[in-house]
């Protein structure tokens, strides 16, 4: 119990310090910061199309955190989660326009099915060169970043290429197309948050009730004792790996299947990136991870409307940054405390 | 020799006086005292664990005596940290080299004091200083050879220059041949005499009888954090000092019901195996273990137990040899078939092998068995039955505090232990390998596991120990194998044996030199 107080207050209070510098450096240039806030939380939740625009940003942004936060609950840092996203969509797009005489509840399903099979095969190449040769996944996975990009254009210019405006993949069938939750004026909500909060679920069960999450943290932990415990460390880094790029491949296909219905050529713009800072900022934690993204997505909402009262929207750079520095510094503070009560 | 003035002004180079330092729950120097006179090869003994470590690390200024005085030359010195050390003319070389791999001999030696030529590095200068000392005192090395290249002898002499580089008068060498072939321990003691001869004064920690006989001019043995004599190497010989080393203590023999062994559960053909370094450091052991018998293997640590241990339990390759379990052989199979046909295994390092810090008691208490019922029905944990059988495990084997959510990590030492020590016998074990399983307890901890551990031999199961506690062996062994250098030295029952004799074995004696009389 005292662990969960103290696991939700060192990101609220990190946020709250955050705000507060940010203000400060709102003060800066001249504007009033509570004006601009309030502006800020207008953008993000003031009418139903602002809360909207903030829950269609945070989808993708909590299957990235969620990608992020699984990998490093089994101890392996997946940095590519934008290419797998990347290659998860472009790999649904291949295929799902070609849905058109399929019923939605084949179509759907198997859409999404192959963009996470896609993100998991390209997560597991990092995790089979993890766990075969020591090659380190920062390095494998960023190189896979890259690799996916010029994939990603040769397709959309190549075999995919539709011939007029900017490159893109054909739009992908109807039936394949997520349902429309709610439409407010121009906004659609696809389903996909949902099927985001559903992968949230999907984390916490898999991680906490099952044992095969149970060897994925061992491995974790503490690989020598896993190891001597009778578990496949290889194995389970490879599985971690798969399971970790499947998440991202699902933020890659509901983009697809519920924003933009065709690959537009590039990579997932960074969201792949934010999912880092959403698992360290919701501690890894499933829960926490949907509030980090709704945050970051409610911040980068928001910042279009404090950008018209003259404040810069990338103030939100700033308070994003601060908030990872803080959750980052805390976690190097605690290892330092903890290195000291060892030595001690 | 022109020195004769400062001599006698400073008749010991390094005087310790009554220091004493604890760390948490162990003493690990007991107001200890040693003198070091100006110019001599001084042998520190003991075992591991006896504090000598501990002991230099503080001359060296990595720890800090809790009491006690540090005198250099006659001088009262208190250092924060090496570097005042190395200012007063004290080097160390540590058991693991403190190198630069991808740096050559000579970056190496300078790496910290470079002389430099403007703005930039004066390799030249570097190299000239370097070549010197190594002429000097016939430390051969390549000094544009990186030290990956280089054999360990030859990294061993790197290190050595590059204390004389920093002016180091007195010269520790922390176990310097537990890493040497035989050819380069000559080596070293020549070089050894070389530094003497100038006027160097030298520590050097060993627990080799033979060499601290051939090098040494006076011993300090250190046993349990204390001295337990100081003797002139010329006037004692290796039995004195084995006696000074495991103790005079008669051991204690606990009551052990006569117990017949059954048939061979575990056996041991010819094993070789490497260390991480790709040193062969198990070097052809052959052992069988019966239901029913604690086979208990002593030795000083290093001496390939780690290896041994880590290749029969499936951990580490094998580089060759057989191990066959229940008839079957079962070389490089992995830990879970062992475990499934009835391996367990108290690992020597609870906190790498046998402990999950951050998992409950209650995650901890299932590993190895947490993927198959009673503790998990198809692919989802069964956390009921998991919770109920921790309470059980936690009261019969009184694991405090009985908090089956309390993480691994923030149990007692002496609790981790009884946790691993109840998860391995709970699992029905027809074969335990039991590694230091009492490393830093308290005595009562001690006994309760030894107890459990005779109470496994009487219900037939076949038991490995392997310990570096020689009290530990006698009181739990049906039979006793000495494991030095990565081979079995012989092999003696403890009511046949004395401590003498198994100490002996321990530092390099077979024991049919031991009874054949050349001793």
């Amino acid at each position: 119990m005292k662990k969960m107080i103290e696991s939700i207050a060192v990101p609220v209070i990190a946020v709250v310090i955050a705000l507060v510098i940010s203000a400060l450096v709102i003060l800066a240039i001249g504007k009033n910061p509570i004006e601009a806030y309030g502006s800020l939380i207008h953008g993000a939740f003031g009418n139903q199309q602002a809360i909207i625009d903030t829950l269609i940003k945070s989808t993708p942004l909590i299957l990235t955190g969620l990608a992020v936060g699984f990998g490093f609950r089994a101890g392996v840092f997946n940095i590519g989660a934008e290419g797998q996203m990347g290659i998860g969509a472009l790999a649904a797009a291949t295929f799902a326009s070609n849905f058109g005489g399929l019923p939605p509840a084949i179509a759907i399903p198997l859409t999404m099915l192959i963009g996470m099979v896609a993100g998991a095969g390209w997560a597991a190449i990092a995790g089979f060169l993890k766990a075969k040769t020591g090659a380190h996944e920062v390095v494998t996975t960023i190189m896979l970043n890259s690799i996916t990009t010029y994939i990603a254009s040769f397709m959309v210019t190549g075999p995919l290429a539709t011939g007029y405006g900017s490159p893109k993949s054909p739009e992908i069938s109807t039936s394949a197309q997520l349902p429309i939750l709610m439409r407010v004026g121009a906004m659609e909500l696809s389903s996909g948050i949902v099927i985001a909060i559903l992968a949230a679920v999907f984390m916490y069960v898999f991680l906490n009730k099952t044992t095969t999450g149970y060897e994925i943290k061992a491995v974790g932990f503490n690989p020598y004792a896993a190891e001597y415990g009778g578990i496949s460390v290889s194995k389970n880094v490879i599985l971690a790996m798969a399971i970790s790029g499947a998440l991202a491949g699902l933020a890659g296909v509901t983009e697809l299947m519920g924003v933009h219905h065709r690959f537009l050529g590039e990579l997932a713009g960074g969201k792949g990136f934010d999912g880092i800072s959403i698992a360290l900022i919701g501690q890894n934690n499933p829960i926490g991870i949907i509030f980090a993204a709704i945050l970051i997505g409610a911040l980068r909402t928001g910042s279009n409307e404090m950008q018209f009262m003259g404040v810069s929207k990338y103030i939100v750079m700033i308070t994003q940054a601060i908030v990872i520095f803080l959750v980052a510094a805390d976690r190097i503070v605690r290892a330092i405390y903890a290195r000291k009560k060892v030595e001690a | 020799m022109n020195e004769t003035a400062s001599q006698v002004r400073h008749d010991y180079a390094v005087e310790m006086l009554e220091i004493t330092k604890k760390f948490p729950g162990v003493l690990a120097n007991d107001r200890v005292t040693i003198r070091i006179k100006n110019g001599e090869i001084h042998a520190i003994v003991g075992e591991n664990g006896a504090g000598k470590s501990t002991l230099m690390n503080q001359l060296y200024g990595l720890y800090h005596p809790d009491s006690g005085e540090i005198r250099i030359f006659g001088e009262k010195k208190t250092f924060v940290g090496p570097r005042d050390a190395i200012k007063a003319g004290i080097g160390m070389v540590h058991q693991h080299f403190m190198l630069v791999n991808t740096l050559t001999a000579t970056e190496n030696v300078v790496l910290g004091n470079e002389p430099v030529k403007g703005l930039n590095f004066d390799l030249k200068h570097s190299r000239q200083a370097v070549k010197e000392l190594s002429e000097k005192y016939g430390l051969y090395i390549d000094i544009d050879a990186k030290i990956e290249d280089m054999p360990v002898g030859m990294q061993q002499r790197v290190e050595i220059i590059k204390t004389l580089y920093r002016g180091a008068q007195i010269i520790i060498l922390d176990e310097p041949t537990a890493v040497l072939t035989p050819q380069e321990v000559e080596e070293l003691f020549e070089i050894m005499r070389n530094l003497q001869k100038d006027g160097k004064t030298i520590l050097f920690i060993s627990h080799k009888l033979n060499e601290v006989m051939e090098i040494s001019e006076r011993i300090t043995v250190m046993r349990g954090g204390k001295v337990t004599a100081e003797l002139i190497t010329k006037d004692t010989n290796e039995r004195e000092i084995a006696r000074a080393m495991v103790g005079r203590d008669v051991v204690l023999k606990l009551d052990k019901a006569p117990h017949k062994p059954k048939d061979i559960v575990f056996e041991v053909k010819d094993l070789h195996v490497r260390d991480n370094r790709r040193l062969e450091v198990v070097k052809g052991v052959s052992l069988t273990v019966r239901k029913g018998e604690v086979v208990g293997v002593a030795g000083v640590a290093g001496n390939g137990q780690t290896e041994f241990i880590e290749a029969i339990t499936g951990l580490r390759k094998a580089e060759s040899g057989h191990i066959i379990f229940q008839g079957k052989d079962v070389t490089g199979a992995h830990p879970r078939v062992l475990r499934e046909m009835g391996m367990t295994h108290i690992a020597e390092d609870r906190f790498k092998y046998a402990l999950i810090k951050p998992f409950p008691a209650y995650y901890n208490v299932i590993l190895g068995r947490h993927y198959k019922p009673p503790f998990a029905k198809g692919a989802f944990l069964d956390h009921k039955e998991i919770k109920r059988y921790t309470a059980e495990l936690m009261e019969e084997f009184d694991i405090r505090p009985r908090i089956i959510e309390h993480l691994g990590g923030n149990f007692s030492g002496g609790n981790q232990q009884k946790l691993v020590v109840g998860r391995e016998i709970k699992a029905n074990p027809k074969f335990m390998v039991v590694a230091q399983p009492t490393r830093g307890l308290d005595v009562g901890a001690i006994e309760f596991i030894h107890r459990q551990i005779l109470r496994m031999r009487e219900q037939d199961v076949g038991i490995l120990l392997v310990s570096m506690e020689l009290e530990e062996i006698f009181s739990l062994s049906d039979r006793i194998l000495v494991m030095y250098e990565g081979k079995i030295m012989g092999e003696v029952r403890p009511e046949e044996t004395t401590v003498e004799e198994v100490g002996l074995m321990m530092a390099g004696k077979r024991l049919e030199e031991i009874r054949g009389g050349k001793l």
